[in-house]
C-alpha cells in the first residue's frame, strides 16, 4: 500500500485499528547527480540531512539531527549522519527512528525534515528519496522521491501527529530554503 | 574563543606568558627570536634553538620533534625586544623532507597556560621554503599582539636569520643543525611519535623524546620559569622529564611514521597487520538493552550484550541507567510544558476583560488547572509504567551482581574468594533521581581507574546540617575511603593492588584500622612530613622508572622483583604535612600517575588548601569527586539530571569488611 507521492502533494495515512501504528522510520536516500567532466571525481558530494522536530502544542520541545541523535526522552533516534550519501541503490543512508509508544504524552508533532547540509538544491541530486516505513513490520508507507526537484535546499517531509488514542501520517513534501532546521522553523510552523 | 588566522592577521594578547603549540606531521626545527622594533636580531643571544634551548623570556625544545611546544613570558624579554618571532625549520640533518611543499601545513597556537588558545594559524602555501616565520609576536602602544606571518625561505635558518639582520646567521645557522643532529641521533631508540596529527585540542603534545633526553633540563613544554617539576624529581638531576605518552597505546599509525629512522630497534617483530590490529575490538560502549516490546518482557539478569556475564551485567546496568534517565526526561519535560501552558492560560484569563463578568472567569481558571493536572497525570502514569518495569529488572539484576558491582550488603560477599581476573567495572556507590526514590542505579567505572578519587570532606552543598560537626563528616570521608580501597584491593586477583596511605596528623587511624590491622597496606599509614616526603618519592620515581621502561620500549628491563601492581595512594588530611614540593609531586602523580597505574584517592576538604589559589585547581578537576553523605553533583552523559549520589558503605556492625580483608591478606601471603 506504499502511496507514490508527486511534489508537494497531501495524504492523510491513518491506520483504521488507530493504535497499531507504535514505531516508524523515515528513511532517507541519495546520490549526487553526475556532471559534466571527464572523471566521475567531478561528481560533487551533496550532504543531505534528516531531523525531526518533536512539538508540543506547537512550541519546539526537542530536536534530532546529526549534532544531536537521540531526543532526550529516547523516543526518537537518528541512525546517524552521512556526509555523502549512497553510492549503490536502493537503501536508506540516514534514518530516523519513531518509538511512538514511547513519544513524551505532551508532544503531540513531529515533523520530520530533509535539508541540504552543503548548500546543493534538490536539482544536484540523483535517485533522492524520503520513505515512511512501518517498523513493525517493515511495510512502506509512503515514499516521495525527490529526483527531478527545483531549486530549493530543503524540504518539509511529513509529520506525525497525534489523534485520538492513536498516531496519524501527514504526508508534507513542502519546499523550503535552509542548511539546517533552525532555518525551516519558519516554514514549520504554518504546517503544524 | 580560538582566533583562526589568515596571513597577515594579527589579534590582541591579554596575558604575558604564553605557550605556542606547534603540531607538524613530521619532525621539525622550533626556535624563537627576539628582534628590535626594526626587526633586527642583535645577536645570537637573541635565539633560543635547540643548542640554546633558554633565552630571557623563552624557551623552546632540545631538538626536532613532530609537536613542540615553546614557553613564551614577555614580561621576561629585554626592554629593546619589540618583536618575537617562532621559527619554523626542516632537519638539515637525516632522510626527513627537505622542503614544507612535500609536508602537511604545520600548525600552530597561541595557549595560555591553562591550555586554552588564544589564537591559531595554519601555514598553508609553503612550497620549496624549508624555514619559515610562523608568528610574531610584537609590541604595538604598550600591549603585545600576535600577528600570523607565514613568510618562507628556501634558503633555510641561515637565509632567514640573514634576513632578520643577525651578523652571524650562517654560523648560528650550522649550529642549530649540529644540535638537532645530535638530537636526532640519540632520538632513534624512541618510540615513534604517537600522537595523532589530527588531534589538536589534545593536552599531550609529546616530543618524540629519548629517554636519555632532557636531562635535568626544565621540561619543554610545561611553562619553564615557573616549571614545578623540573629540576625536583626526586630521582635526581638525571631523571627525564615527564612526557605524556598514550599508554599502553595503540600499535602506532603506520601513516604517522614518515622518517625511516624511527622504529624501535632491536624490539621484537611484530607480526600483526597493523591494520587489523586498529580494527581489534575495542571495549564495547555501554549499549541499553532492546526495548521491550509492547507488553513488557519478563526482566532477565545479563540481558544485555557481552562477551562475558561480567560484560552483561555493565551493559545492563549501563542501559538501566540510561532508561532511566531518558523516562525521568520525558516526564520532566511534560510536566514543565504542561505548567508553562497553565500560566500563559490564566495570564489570559486575567488580561481578557470577559473574564470579569459572572463567573466566566473562575470557570476558565478551573479549565486551566483541570489541562494541566490531566497532562501531569498522564506524564506520571508513563513515568509509573516506566519505573515499575526498571524496579522490576532492578529486583533480578542486583542480586546477581558479582562483589566489584554489589553493595556491601550482598550476601556475594560473604562467599567471597579472591578472584583471578580483574573485573570490568567496580561499583563506587548508587545513583537515584528524586522522581525514582525506589530506584537505586549502582554506579559502575571501569577498571582500571581512568582518573583518581576525591573523597569531598567539604561541607557540601546538600548536607542537611546533620553532619554539623566538620570532624564527624571528615571521619565519615575517611571510612567512605576505606570502604573503597577495601573493595579495589577485593576486586584485584592476590597481590596486583597495593594501597599506601599518607596520614600526616594520624587522624584516620581508626577508620582505617581494618586495613592496618587485616596487614593489607604496603605500609602502615605514613606519619608527619617526612612520612609523606618518603610515600611521595616512592610513588614519584616509580612512575619516572615505568614511563623511561615504556617510552624506552624496553618493560621487561625493569629491575627484578618490581612491583607490577597497580598502586593507590589515600591521603588524608591535605595539605597538612604537604610542603610545597611535596604538593609539586603529588600533582606529579596526579596528571602521570593513572597511565603509569598510579591512582590517588584525596580525603580533603577543598577550602583547607584554599591557600595555594588556583595552583591546586587542575588537581581538583583531575580528580572524580565522591562525598560520604548523599550529593547530588553527578550528571549522566545523556540528559545532564543532577543524579543523587550515596557511597558504598559497609553496614553499622558488620563484620563483611575485615572477612573480605582478611582473606585478601590470606592469599597475599600465599602469593608472594
Amino acid at each position: 500500500m506504499t502511496v507514490n507521492m508527486t511534489k508537494g502533494q497531501a495524504i492523510s495515512l491513518q491506520k483504521n485499528d488507530g493504535g497499531s501504528l507504535t514505531a516508524v522510520r523515515m528513511g532517507l536516500g541519495w546520490q549526487a547527480a553526475p556532471r559534466r567532466g571527464l572523471f566521475g571525481s567531478r561528481t560533487r558530494e551533496v550532504d543531505l540531512d534528516a531531523s525531526a522536530v518533536l512539538f508540543a502544542d506547537k512550541q519546539p520541545v526537542d530536536v534530532v539531527f546529526f549534532r544531536h541523535l537521540v531526543s532526550d526522552d529516547g523516543s526518537v533516534r537518528h541512525t546517524g549522519d552521512n556526509l555523502v550519501g549512497g553510492v549503490g541503490q536502493g537503501g536508506d543512508d540516514e534514518a530516523i527512528l519513531v518509538d511512538l509508544s514511547r513519544v513524551p504524552v505532551h508532544i503531540d508533532q513531529i515533523v520530520f525534515t530533509v535539508n541540504s547540509f552543503t548548500g546543493q538544491t534538490f536539482q544536484e541530486v540523483q535517485n533522492a528519496f524520503c520513505r515512511l516505513v512501518d517498523e513493525t513490520n517493515g511495510q512502506e508507507l509512503a515514499r516521495y522521491t525527490l529526483a527531478g526537484g527545483g531549486q530549493y535546499t530543503a524540504q518539509i517531509m511529513a509529520k506525525v501527529h497525534r489523534s485520538g488514542p492513536g498516531w496519524t501520517l501527514t504526508a508534507l513534501g513542502n519546499p523550503a530554503n535552509g542548511r539546517t532546521f533552525q532555518d525551516l522553523m519558519p516554514a514549520i510552523l504554518p504546517v503544524l | 574563543m580560538t582566533a583562526e588566522l589568515v596571513r597577515g592577521q594579527n589579534h590582541p594578547l591579554s596575558q604575558a606568558r604564553l605557550e605556542i603549540r606547534v603540531s607538524a606531521g613530521t619532525p621539525i626545527v622550533a626556535a624563537a627570536a627576539l628582534s628590535d622594533e626594526n626587526g633586527r636580531i642583535h645577536g645570537v643571544e637573541w635565539v633560543a634553538h635547540p643548542g640554546a634551548p633558554t633565552q630571557p623570556g623563552l624557551e623552546v625544545s632540545r631538538q626536532a620533534a613532530a609537536d613542540h611546544r615553546l614557553a613564551v613570558d614577555l614580561d621576561a624579554v629585554p626592554e629593546a625586544v619589540h618583536r618575537v618571532g617562532v621559527l619554523l625549520a626542516l632537519p638539515a640533518a637525516g632522510a626527513g623532507p627537505v622542503r614544507f611543499g612535500a609536508v602537511a601545513a604545520p600548525f600552530v597556537a597561541v595557549t595560555g597556560l591553562d591550555g586554552a588558545e588564544i589564537a591559531s594559524y595554519t601555514i598553508t602555501g609553503l612550497e620549496a621554503e624549508s624555514a619559515v616565520v610562523a608568528l610574531e609576536l610584537y609590541r604595538r602602544q604598550g600591549a603585545w599582539k600576535v600577528r600570523a606571518v607565514g613568510q618562507g625561505y628556501a634558503g633555510g635558518l641561515a637565509e632567514l636569520l640573514t634576513d632578520q639582520g643577525l651578523p652571524q646567521a650562517r654560523q648560528l645557522a650550522g649550529g642549530i643543525d649540529d644540535a638537532v643532529a645530535q638530537g636526532l641521533a640519540r632520538s632513534v631508540q624512541a618510540p615513534p611519535p604517537r600522537t595523532a596529527d589530527g588531534d589538536r585540542s589534545r593536552q599531550a603534545a609529546a616530543p618524540a623524546l629519548g629517554p636519555d633526553q632532557g636531562g635535568g633540563a626544565p621540561q619543554p613544554g610545561q611553562a619553564p620559569p615557573a616549571s614545578p617539576y623540573g629540576g625536583q624529581t626526586p630521582g635526581g638531576p638525571g631523571q627525564p622529564v615527564p612526557q605524556m605518552p598514550s599508554y599502553p597505546g595503540p600499535a602506532p599509525d603506520p601513516d604517522a611514521v614518515t622518517q625511516s629512522s624511527t622504529p624501535t630497534a632491536g624490539g621484537p617483530i611484530d607480526y600483526s597487520h597493523p591494520r587489523r590490529q586498529n580494527a581489534a575490538p575495542p571495549p564495547p560502549p555501554p549499549t541499553a538493552p532492546p526495548a521491550a516490546p509492547g507488553q513488557p518482557a519478563q526482566p532477565v539478569a545479563g540481558d544485555a550484550t557481552g562477551w562475558s556475564m561480567d560484560e552483561r551485567l555493565y551493559n545492563q546496568v549501563w542501559g538501566m541507567f540510561e532508561d532511566l534517565a531518558r523516562s525521568t526526561a520525558a516526564y520532566r519535560s511534560a510536566v514543565d510544558f504542561a505548567e508553562s501552558r497553565m500560566d500563559k492560560e490564566l495570564e489570559q484569563v486575567l488580561s481578557d476583560p470577559r473574564s470579569r463578568i459572572g463567573g466566566q472567569g473562575d470557570a476558565a481558571r478551573e479549565a486551566a488547572r483541570a489541562r494541566h493536572a490531566q497532562l501531569v497525570a498522564q506524564a506520571a502514569e508513563a513515568l509509573d509504567r516506566d519505573l515499575a518495569q526498571l524496579t522490576a529488572e532492578a529486583e533480578v539484576v542486583e542480586p546477581a551482581l558479582p562483589p566489584a558491582y554489589a553493595r556491601w550488603d550482598s550476601p556475594v560477599w560473604h562467599d567471597y574468594r579472591v578472584p583471578m581476573e580483574i573485573p570490568m567495572a567496580l561499583r563506587l556507590g548508587d545513583l537515584h533521581l528524586p522522581e525514582a526514590d525506589g530506584i537505586r542505579i549502582p554506579m559502575l567505572v571501569r577498571l582500571p581507574l581512568e582518573r583518581g578519587l576525591w573523597i569531598d570532606s567539604g561541607r557540601t552543598g546538600s548536607s542537611d546540617g546533620s553532619f554539623a560537626d566538620s570532624h564527624a563528616l571528615g571521619r565519615l570521608a575517611m571510612e567512605t575511603a576505606v570502604a573503597h580501597a577495601a573493595r579495589l584491593l577485593a576486586v584485584y586477583p592476590a597481590g596486583e593492588f597495593t594501597v599506601h596511605v599518607i596520614d600526616p596528623a594520624g587522624s584516620g587511624a581508626q577508620p582505617l584500622a581494618p586495613l592496618v590491622r587485616t596487614g593489607v597496606l604496603a605500609a602502615p599509614p605514613a606519619l608527619g612530613a617526612a612520612g609523606v616526603a618518603d610515600v611521595l618519592a616512592r610513588l614519584t620515581q616509580r612512575v619516572d622508572l615505568v614511563q623511561m621502561a615504556v617510552r624506552g620500549g624496553a618493560a621487561d628491563s625493569l629491575p627484578p622483583g618490581f612491583d607490577t601492581s597497580q598502586q593507590l595512594l589515600i591521603v588524608n588530611d591535605f595539605p597538612h604535612g604537604f610542603d610545597d614540593r611535596a604538593v609539586n609531586q603529588l600533582r606529579y602523580l596526579a596528571d602521570e600517575g593513572p597511565a603509569f597505574g598510579v591512582h590517588l584517592m584525596m580525603v580533603a576538604d577543598r577550602e583547607e588548601s584554599s591557600g595555594y589559589g588556583p595552583l591546586l585547581d587542575p588537581l581538583w578537576r583531575s580528580l572524580l569527586r565522591l562525598t560520604p553523605v548523599p550529593d547530588d553533583h553527578l550528571a549522566d552523559p545523556w540528559v545532564g539530571h543532577a543524579w543523587t549520589y550515596e557511597p558504598s558503605l559497609v553496614p553499622p556492625g558488620s563484620q563483611v569488611l575485615q572477612q573480605v580483608l582478611a582473606q585478601v591478606a590470606a592469599a597475599r601471603t600465599k602469593y608472594v
